[in-house]
């Protein structure tokens, strides 16, 4: 059974603003998806929903099994974890410490879990070092971190992620890259939005993508990255990679080539000096 | 003639016991484009704060040493006259723009400084002609997309006439695509103008093959100052926390393997070349 199932939503903001249209996936628990597009194409609209922050105006969305128009935001928390875009939005405490324990106590946790779950939360993202300071006065990369350390703490079944990597250098970013794939192993569902397609064809997740509002492509990493015609109508930027092997095409090398080792290895087969 | 000269720049943050920059010592000629790179907290955006006086003036801390651009002491120069030798774009254009309409936000600046005006209305219409954005002069630019907004804080910018231009990580909040837009478009105006554009940003393979000098900042120092390629062909990025194009990598490791192989690219263009020429001459 999905963990998740869009059924023909459509969403229009009151400005009148049609944000999605006529939108339908499912997602089985243990999937990766994510959502690619260019802004304003929809992709934090459908996250929103996740969580019941926006409600379908037609159409249907099944949460585990919750249908998110007759349940409350409360109550989809508690299955999903979002973090937004801006990390800053979700931020109100006067300690970073009391920001991850603030939802973790909500839930209704005692207070030894709060502090075990936090004091590891913040030291698996680096923030241990900040834990008395106010959130405000972090980085851009430290917010974000931080965000992540909040939803990650109370464990929720899916997790959704508006834009991880906006901010964060390239340690940060191989980190994150590791979280996401530790955090599917341990049997999350991670559904996040990205146009940084440098880390997606990493992580390799199934991808569907987002244009006007609605989906135009759903499929395997490989396949969708590799098709520049649909990648050019949603404008998205192939990987350096796909471009690379497309130039070279003539020579057989092939577009669904993602990553470094296998394409120096094909590169050094077409140009390789056997006779040396 | 050097634009910007810093001389043995060290800066604390009030507050903070560890300098957030030591010993710093930079000369950047005009028309330079510069990458500079490294990990979050490494000092970048505080190198930048210095060159635009925001340090000292409006950060507090312990300087010492000195930061000259285009002929003025930093540590003595007002950031309203600092404002119109070197322009800052900021990472999100939303915390830049206020106004009600696109041409309003590019003249405010001018107003502010009480230029004339017939001066302020020449000014704003050179930048929007600039930046390509006089059909949107009258929108509000926040309803405007986040690369049409990042254009408009580029205008404005541009509207002061200064020489030097720094962006910290402009295209953050931009989609790829308008992420090369904007980085077409600062280079494009920096060879018209004969700007100086400092650029922070993570994405190298963009910017990379458009660079003229990449700088490395990390812990507080200079670890590095010259071509991207020669960085990327002499170090391990990846212990400097500076992002590495898939390319640079692919043909670094090609280096290793092929012999005689040119080394790193950073541009398309030029890899293509070199993998042709090798191929033929196996064919032969």
């Amino acid at each position: 059974m999905p963990v998740i199932e869009f059924d023909r939503v459509s969403y229009t903001y009151p400005s009148g603003v049609k944000a999605l249209k006529d939108v339908s996936f499912t997602v089985e628990k243990g999937e990766i998806v994510v959502l690619m597009g260019e802004n304003g194409s929809g992709k934090t609209t459908i996250l929103k929903h996740l969580n019941g922050l926006l409600k379908p105006t037609s159409g249907r969305l099944y949460v585990d099994g919750l249908d998110t128009s007759k349940s409350t935001v409360a109550q989809l928390s508690a299955k999903v974890g979002l973090v937004f875009q801006n990390a800053e939005n979700m931020f109100f405490e006067s300690t970073v410490w009391d920001e991850v324990a603030f939802a973790l106590r909500n839930f209704g946790f005692g207070e030894d879990v709060v502090r075990r779950r936090v004091d590891w939360a913040l030291k698996f993202f680096d923030l241990n070092g900040y834990a008395s300071q106010s959130p405000f006065t972090l980085s851009g990369g430290e917010k974000k971190r931080l965000a992540f350390a909040i939803v990650l703490a109370w464990s929720p079944a899916i997790i959704a992620l508006d834009e991880p990597t906006i901010g964060q250098d390239s340690l940060q970013k191989e980190k994150m890259l590791h979280m996401v794939k530790l955090l599917n192993t341990q049997g999350h569902t991670i559904l996040l939005a990205s146009h940084d397609v440098e880390f997606v064809a990493e992580l390799r997740p199934r991808i569907i993508l987002v244009s006007s509002g609605k989906i135009t492509a759903d499929g395997p990493c490989e396949e969708i990255l590799s098709d520049l015609e649909i990648l050019r109508k949603c404008s998205i930027v192939p990987p350096q990679l796909v471009l690379v092997m497309d130039r070279l095409r003539d020579l057989g090398l092939s577009r669904k080539i993602l990553d470094v080792p296998e394409a120096v290895k094909a590169i050094s087969e077409v140009i390789g000096h056997k006779h040396i | 003639m050097k634009i910007i000269e810093i001389k043995d720049l060290s800066f604390t943050y009030l507050g903070q016991s560890r300098p957030s920059l030591k010993n710093v010592n930079l000369e950047i000629g005009p028309g330079e484009f510069i990458l500079v790179s490294g990990p979050s907290g490494g000092g970048k955006s505080t190198l930048c704060r210095c060159i635009n006086g925001l340090i000292p003036h409006f950060y507090e801390g312990k300087l010492s040493g000195e930061v000259i651009v285009d002929g003025l002491s930093t540590k003595d120069t007002p950031t309203y006259i600092l404002s119109q030798h070197v322009g800052m774009v900021f990472q999100n254009p939303q915390n830049q723009l206020f106004s009600l309409s696109v041409e309003n936000d590019i003249a405010f600046a001018l107003e502010n400084l009480a230029l004339p005006r017939e001066e302020i209305s020449s000014r704003v219409s050179e930048a929007l002609k600039l930046m390509n954005l006089r059909e949107l002069a009258d929108r509000s630019p926040l309803e405007l997309s986040g690369g049409q907004q990042q254009k408009v804080a580029l205008a404005s910018i541009l509207a002061l006439r200064p020489k030097v231009i720094m962006l910290d990580e402009p295209t953050s909040f931009l989609d790829p695509a308008s992420a090369q837009q904007l980085i077409n478009t600062v280079d494009e105006i920096r060879k018209n103008l004969g700007l100086t554009i400092l650029m922070v940003e993570h994405r190298v393979d963009m910017i990379a093959p458009r660079a003229t000098r990449m700088i490395v900042v990390h812990e507080g120092g200079v670890i590095y100052d010259g071509s991207p390629r020669e960085f990327y062909e002499r170090y391990d990025s990846h212990l400097y926390g500076v992002s590495t194009p898939k390319l640079a990598r692919l043909s670094y490791e090609l280096g290793r393997r092929i012999e005689g192989w040119p080394g790193v690219f950073l541009d398309i263009d030029g890899f293509e070349r070199a993998v042709r020429e090798f191929a033929s001459h196996r064919i032969r």
